[in-house]
């Protein structure tokens, strides 16, 4: 039993490097771990749960927005991707919180307008679809291999990203 | 951070009957909000905007620190703050928002604000705001 608790111990830890060597995940998602603690033990799934509705949400807010039967209102769509860039930057998904940066740049852009800008926009918006959801089932491995350690009756470790 | 660690930065922590009152519109920054107070032993309350916030306080409330977002439908931060400050509020408020830019900072402190801090918030981050509005003087 100690070489498969050993065994999974270490592709958790390397796993969880892994995540944020490719930029997953950044030092806020290392805050969050520190604030989970026996009084609330799925704290981080928890606060990511939310994010990942949010995404969805928002998301749906601007797919609605950017749907050109009728007029385009790019000030709504930048509103939705502000909350999201707060969200992702909340949580330490990094490469959702870039997606989202480059986004709203997009939707400030002087130099693009009308069905463009439109088509620009939809653009961002596929790829933070595509990113939230890639983040999503990488967490979920993460947090199944978890749940297998404490199933194994091992300690989950503590992984220094540095 | 371990609460001994926490008592070591915060020598009257165990004394500490602190409240605050959180403002925030979003789910995510609600629930890390209140777990950085809760961690931290103060007890908390969250209203998702800023006119929610004047409410509460309109209703009787007093909160010792409100942690207030800048963005939030109906009223927000800016105008949550200058509402409660001429409601003679006193309270210290620490805005806490993404918007960090010289002239969005500026305008939000000139609202009444006691202490600023760029969002993502942390423990550390949290620990500042305290030192700073001097939560825990030592007389």
């Amino acid at each position: 039993m100690d070489a498969l608790i050993a065994q999974l111990q270490r592709q958790f830890r390397d796993y969880t490097i892994s995540l944020y060597q490719q930029g997953f995940l950044d030092d806020q998602f290392t805050e969050l771990k520190k604030l989970q603690d026996d009084g609330s033990p799925d704290f981080v799934s928890e606060v990511l749960s939310l994010f990942f509705e949010d995404c969805v949400k928002l998301i749906s807010n601007m797919a609605r927005a950017l749907d050109t039967t009728g007029t385009v209102d790019f000030s709504q769509v930048g509103a939705s991707v502000h909350q999201l860039k707060g969200s992702s930057s909340s949580v330490g998904a990094k490469r959702v919180k870039t997606l989202c940066v480059s986004f709203k740049e997009c939707c400030e852009a002087k130099n693009y307008e009308g069905l463009m800008l439109c088509y620009r926009c939809v653009r961002c918006l596929q790829q933070v679809d595509i990113e939230y959801k890639a983040l999503k089932t990488k967490l979920q491995d993460m947090f199944n291999l978890e749940k297998q350690i404490i199933q194994a009756g091992g300690i989950v470790p503590q992984v220094d990203i540095n | 951070m371990t609460r001994d660690q926490i008592a070591e930065e915060l020598p009257n922590l165990a004394e500490s009957k602190l409240t605050a009152l959180v403002v925030d519109d979003s789910f995510v920054n609600q629930t890390i909000h209140q777990k950085l107070l809760n961690r931290l032993g103060i007890e908390n309350d969250v209203v998702t905007n800023g006119k929610e916030a004047v409410d509460v306080y309109c209703s009787g409330r007093n909160y010792d620190l409100i942690l207030m977002d800048m963005d939030m439908p109906i009223m927000n931060g800016i105008q949550a703050t200058k509402r409660l400050r001429e409601m003679g509020i006193e309270s210290k408020i620490a805005g806490v928002t993404t918007r960090a830019n010289e002239g969005e900072k500026k305008e939000f402190m000139e609202a009444g604000l006691n202490d600023f801090q760029e969002k993502p918030l942390t423990i550390s981050k949290l620990l500042s705001i305290l030192h700073k509005l001097n939560f825990y003087v030592q007389t």
